[in-house]
């Protein structure tokens, strides 16, 4: 039988596998043929796993046996390759760990385990989630499914491009800058960044440790949902999981009322430099439906939110340096041997690092160095508390804040390698989530046509600490 | 920012940085920090509190997480170079 995998969406295929109008077996069979068929092209895996239908029998048997039943058992997921599965490849698209095998399960992993799903494979990304376009990987980039000249945007580029070409349901990624919404975007399908600390941390590889979080690829905002709930929570593995969480009430499907919801407009947004026009305009034409979907739509000013990418750069860098100290050549990944132990270090990092990596790790040092730890790494955690602040007062106004995703459509592949800090400036609407914990939701909101090509723009909801359901519930409205 | 100034982060980082990748650092990191030293500009009140992340004081059990043993071989199986179960490292004494 022919699935028709386009249209298709977890509680669609739930129901079908449910019914046995298809088995989790050919399901998997119907992603695998797309892969083999669109991925040569496209590159968003680095690996496809090759016990892929063995899983899926094992969720048939499951559902045969109506044993434990869950939305997500049988449905085919792909994983960012910085999160580990017990006994397969997780290299994070690095040479320092292009045979590493995972030595445990991520929490996420676990719980998603629990619940039965069929893991495709592991998909590409910048080196350690360093970059926006997936340039950054050992591997080769993973290129637009909309216009293969063009990224698919980064650091999580090969799992927003499996769900955009069909090549898996649902996808997890990582987020510590926008790695999740920027290519979320860039390839026209929903991408959440959850609130700092509701997702455990444990099993994934750290880049920024204040800032990472893991969240969903979807190509609908009920599937990002459901997927966000069952990786959320309290985990007593991860220090900087929230212990609130386990309090945390099940998202229900509620009747979610416009009466009373106000959305802000940072008013900053109209003055920031580098935005294409056609994103200005989409952006007008979008905050007009909330006004026609009966929103009240307030300006709102977010007062130092133009330092957000210098305290990202500063603290990022700093940050990195501390978590790639571990990649010695000691314990596990690559080692290359030297005159001496020492010596090892220096080489192992020389040969498995590429040069995104290197070059934050040496500005981190720097940015660390006792003669500069005052004036960058202090002052940027004390412009992030203001920016923080500004949020904080701002949600005493509005309930959701909007912008668009991204200064631009996805750009070409090539256009920005050379120039580090263009690339840095395209995460100028994403990192103010991060610097302030909250989550942000992209949601596919128009195309820009370029040369007869449709690419696909993402609009941006942001709400308060812990009150993902806000975005779920308006960006559903917003979805139609 | 000059070349000797690379070559002393680099060491302190613990990377070897070919000639070619010195002068690419040393010119990015002077267009980034440029670009970051806006933040020097902001007035901000003294003692002004730093948070970073809203948990404190995370505390566990003073006990092994895993039960001894289960996770040796998988553990032992990605050391680079190895003796039985024992992780083996370059001597770091002199003769």
């Amino acid at each position: 039988m022919i699935i028709d995998l386009k249209n298709l969406t977890i509680k669609k295929a739930h129901e079908a596998l449910i019914k046995r109008d298809y088995t989790c077996v050919e399901l998997a069979q119907a992603y695998l043929d797309n892969i083999k068929e669109k991925d040569g092209e496209i590159h968003a895996y680095l690996e496809v796993f090759s016990d892929v239908l063995e899983q899926a029998k094992v969720a048939d048997e499951r559902i045969k046996n109506n044993d434990n039943i869950t939305l997500l058992t049988g449905i085919p997921v792909a994983v960012k390759d910085n999160i580990l599965i017990k006994g397969r490849i997780a290299s994070s698209a690095s040479k320092m760990l292009e045979n590493y095998h995972a030595t445990y399960d991520a929490t996420v992993i676990k719980k998603l385990k629990d619940a039965g799903v069929v893991f495709l494979g592991r998909t590409n990304m910048d080196e350690f989630a360093m970059g926006g376009s997936t340039e950054n990987s050992a591997y080769g980039v993973t290129k637009n499914p909309h216009d293969l000249e063009r990224v698919s945007g980064g650091s999580s580029g090969g799992s927003a491009a499996v769900v955009a070409a069909d090549m898996a349901l649902i996808a997890l990624g990582s987020d510590t800058g926008g790695s999740i919404r920027q290519p979320a975007s860039f390839c026209g399908v929903v991408g959440l960044k959850p609130t700092y600390g509701a997702v455990s941390r444990y099993g994934v590889m750290a880049m920024g440790s204040s800032f990472d979080q893991i969240g969903p690829f979807a190509k609908t905002v009920e599937d990002a949902q459901i997927l966000f709930d069952f990786i959320k929570g309290w985990d007593e593995k991860d220090s900087t999981s929230n212990p609130k969480e386990k309090s945390c009430p099940v998202v229900k499907n509620s009747d979610f009322s416009t009466t009373g919801v106000r959305i802000g407009i940072p008013k900053e947004i109209a003055g920031a430099e580098g935005i294409d026009p056609e994103i200005k305009k989409n952006f007008t034409e979008n905050v007009e439906k909330f006004k026609k979907l009966g929103y009240e739509i307030q300006e709102i000013s977010l007062p130092n939110i133009s330092y957000s990418l210098a305290v990202y750069y500063t603290l990022i860098p700093a940050e990195v340096s501390s978590n790639m100290a571990r990649f010695d050549g000691v314990r596990y990944g690559l080692r290359i041997d030297g005159q001496n132990g020492v010596d090892d270090y220096f080489k192992s990092k020389a040969t498995g690092f590429g040069p995104e990596v290197k070059r934050r790790i040496i500005l981190g040092t720097y940015i660390l160095s006792s003669g500069y730890y005052d004036a960058y790494y202090n002052k940027a955690n004390i412009v992030r508390d203001l920016i923080k602040n500004d949020y904080k007062k701002a949600f005493e106004q509005v309930d959701i804040i909007i912008t668009p995703t991204t200064p631009g459509p996805a750009f070409k592949i090539g256009e920005k390698i050379n120039d580090p800090l263009a690339l840095y400036l395209e995460d100028i609407f994403t990192v103010p989530a991060n610097l302030a914990g909250i989550p942000a939701i992209s949601v596919p909101c128009g195309f820009k046509e370029v040369n007869n090509k449709k690419l696909p723009l993402g609009l941006q909801l942001f709400a308060n600490n812990g009150l993902e359901k806000y975005l779920f519930d308006l960006a559903k409205h917003f979805e139609g | 920012m000059e070349i000797k100034d690379i070559e002393k982060l680099a060491k302190l980082a613990r990377i070897e940085l070919t000639e070619e990748e010195k002068q690419t650092y040393l010119k990015d990191l002077g267009a980034i920090l440029n670009y970051v030293d806006q933040i020097k500009t902001v007035v901000a009140g003294v003692g002004e509190e730093r948070n970073v992340g809203e948990l404190r004081n995370v505390m566990r059990a003073d006990q092994g997480e895993n039960i001894s043993g289960v996770n040796t071989e998988a553990i032992v199986q990605e050391f680079p170079t190895k003796q039985g179960n024992y992780l083996k490292v370059k001597k770091i004494l002199e003769n």
